[in-house]
């Protein structure tokens, strides 16, 4: 009988340990515990000094390469911005659409910049936000040098060269903007939807959709309370997280979503929906019955950012791409197809000409596009719109507990 | 040197062990006892009381875990027994054929399986659609969004993980042992019972750990298929690591997780009797 097939050698496997190795095992877990006894490091970053940033721009050169992390439904699918780029320069592109949620991709890329490695991106895409802060705060973005940057100084709206969250365009540079409202769908809501009071409406019950990130859902909750979210306070968020709760207790909410909202939406599974404009469009421009409106009481507007993490294998490549897209032809044809505000306000002349020359339906794509507030926003829009509150590390330990106790339950 | 031949040849299982399961482990036990926050950094302060805050606020989704695996599990289990037998006694010459095509939905990922399973269960889709369009169903039928659809979703997505290995413990049966059974009149059932049965559970056990544990800490289908009261401990942990960067609170209830499975484990390996269990398999 072969050893492995002795009962008595597997009983002896099954049994336990002896008590000297058991010491021994715990020996070695103590070494591995003594290893992570000293903390996890905080990495809070100092400005960058003018110096640093020169030095490490003049190291740098040209790849022939670069690597593009975005959102889906980002690009229009034949990357013909992207292939216009590769002809122009020479440098080839990889573009992922790896990035569905800005917790999450942070909660990723986090461990593997903290210990100083490479995430394997050029470019990345965030939402201002409390996870984009902290990549600014903990030092995980390269800053940019400006003098690389012709494109975005001379074509840039000014609104998107002055973002609080990044004075002076340090770090980042706006990929668009878009708005957060309300999506429904046609086939099923036949009344107008015009209030955010429709997200609350019993009639709607188990047909609603909110979103699960923390941050949009409590900027709803705050607006339907007739709160600015910009000037919030704790006793704003108690409030906005009771409202939330009865709305979710009620059985009104099927589901908190992420990206997937759009798909159900358009599916039907829900009829009412908490929605970022650009998505609404496109599946509009794909006959899919939906509908976006900007809630009567406000909506949010928001900004998602081209920055280049540390580490990044070909920054001079990427600076060379952001600044590509600030090219107003680029930009033009970019935002024809993703349909969200554009940072670029000499869009909507180029628009403007391509509607009069088109014809048949192309035309009437066009000539709405241009006229489209959600594309273009006024004044008066922009007073409509509220941007996120900023939230300190210790304000966020209150914050995300009150509305993940609300979507996570 | 002879003597020592075999720990010389476990080294490198005992190398990976150590790398990937020990030191982790380790770190993870030390972060789930320090405070702080991502920005400025966590340090030790043997907090014990992590564990009592984090299960305080999400003890609900534990229990709902353990509920969810275990239903998913039993559910696995009734409907992996029959086929594991099935293929092990009928399938003749064809068994790697029908192996194969219970093998072939997993080469495609996990999510992507997951998601199309919303898309199959859409209230309007291809299913529920037809069937609500022939007047079988009331419109607001749905079963997305609710246990039934999580609880399905993690059926399915573990089903290969009960049947692999009570197919194994069954194709090792003697088809002598239950001709034997016959001869001394015992009825069909009663083979099944006495001889087949007793004989398959090292299969069984197997197959409940290997379901029951995934199916208890999975995030996915959860979050794709389920709705507002449905949320997993799976999904707790993962906004807390990635959300909310809050790594002692994450640490503290992925211990409390294992330590939970692990007695489980134990209760069931201790009721089944492992050893008995261990040498039928050996045999």
């Amino acid at each position: 009988m072969s050893h492995l097939h002795d009962p008595a050698f597997l009983r002896g496997m099954t049994q336990p340990r002896t008590r000297r190795e058991a010491f021994r095992i715990a020996g070695l877990s103590a070494a591995g515990l003594a290893l992570a006894a000293c903390g996890v490091q905080g990495q809070k970053a100092a400005p960058p000094k003018a110096d640093a940033v020169k030095d490490y721009w003049s190291q740098q050169t040209k790849h022939g390469r670069v690597v593009f992390a975005n959102w889906p439904e980002y690009m229009p699918e034949d990357q013909a911005p992207l292939k216009k780029f590769q002809s122009e320069t020479g440098i080839s592109y990889q573009y992922k659409e790896v990035i569905q949620e800005n917790a999450e991709f942070f909660g990723k890329a986090d461990p593997v910049l903290r210990a100083g490695q490479s995430l394997g991106y050029d470019i990345v895409v965030m939402t201002n936000g409390v996870q984009l802060q902290h990549m600014i705060q903990l030092g995980y973005c390269v800053a940019l040098d400006h003098s690389k940057l012709p494109n975005f100084a001379a074509n840039a709206g000014e609104a998107y060269k002055n973002r609080a969250y990044d004075p002076g365009s340090t770090y980042t540079i706006p990929y668009t903007s878009g708005v957060t409202g309300i999506a429904y769908n046609t086939k099923y809501v036949k009344d107008d939807i015009t209030s955010i009071e429709a997200l609350f409406d019993p009639k709607y019950k188990g047909r609603v959709g909110m979103m699960g990130d923390a941050q949009e859902i409590a900027n709803f909750g705050m607006i339907a309370l007739g709160v600015n979210p910009e000037k919030s306070t704790e006793a704003d968020w108690k409030k906005a997280g009771e409202k939330l709760k009865a709305q979710r207790d009620a059985g009104i909410v099927r589901k908190y979503y992420d990206q997937s909202y759009i798909d159900a939406v358009s599916k039907g599974d829900i009829w009412v929906s908490m929605a970022w404009s650009g998505d609404v469009f496109q599946r509009q421009l794909a006959g899919e019955p939906v509908k976006f409106v900007v809630p009567e009481e406000g909506g949010t507007i928001w900004t998602d950012n081209m920055l280049i993490p540390k580490g990044a294998a070909n920054p001079v490549d990427a600076l060379m791409l952001m600044d590509f897209l600030y090219q107003p032809a680029v930009a033009a044809e970019l935002d024809e197809f993703i349909q969200y505000v554009t940072p670029v306000p000499g869009v909507q002349d180029i628009l403007k000409e391509k509607a009069a020359k088109a014809t048949g339906e192309d035309k009437k794509a066009l000539e709405q596009m241009v006229a489209s507030p959600l594309m273009f926003p006024s004044e008066a829009d922009y007073a409509k719109l509220h941007t996120y509150t900023t939230l300190s590390t210790q304000q966020e330990q209150v914050f995300n507990p009150i509305f993940q106790s609300i979507t996570q339950a | 040197m002879k003597r020592l031949t075999p720990y010389l040849l476990a080294l490198p299982s005992w190398m990976w062990l150590a790398v990937f399961l020990v030191v982790p482990m380790a770190a993870m036990a030390s972060v789930s006892l320090q405070t702080g926050n991502a920005i400025d950094g966590f340090a030790m302060t043997f907090s014990f009381s992590n564990y009592a805050d984090a299960l305080g606020r999400y003890s609900t989704q534990l229990v709902r875990s353990l509920w969810y695996g275990g239903l998913a599990t039993v559910a696995m289990l009734v409907i992996g027994y029959p086929v594991a037998y099935w293929i092990a006694f009928k399938g003749g010459s064809r068994k790697s054929v029908y192996l194969f095509l219970l093998l072939l939905p997993f080469f495609v990922s996990f999510v992507l399986r997951t998601i199309s399973w919303g898309f199959l269960l859409a209230d309007d889709g291809v299913v529920f659609g037809t069937l609500k369009g022939w007047g079988l169903l009331p419109a607001d039928f749905h079963v997305l969004a609710t246990t039934v659809a999580v609880v399905g979703g993690l059926t399915y997505n573990f089903l290969p993980f009960m049947i692999l290995p009570i197919y194994v413990a069954l194709e090792r049966v003697d088809p002598r042992v239950v001709e034997a059974a016959y001869d001394l009149y015992a009825s069909r059932t009663a083979a099944f019972r006495r001889v087949v049965l007793p004989l398959s559970l090292p299969g069984v056990f197997a197959g409940v750990l290997m379901t029951f544990v995934p199916a208890t800490a999975d995030p996915v289908n959860a979050q794709v298929l389920g709705g507002t009261g449905n949320t997993m401990i799976g999904n707790i942990i993962q906004t807390e690591y990635l959300t909310n960067l809050n790594y002692p609170t994450a640490s503290a209830l992925s211990f409390t997780l294992m330590a939970v499975l692990l007695i489980g484990i134990f209760i069931y390996a201790r009721a089944l009797g492992t050893e008995n269990v261990l040498e039928a398999a050996a045999r």
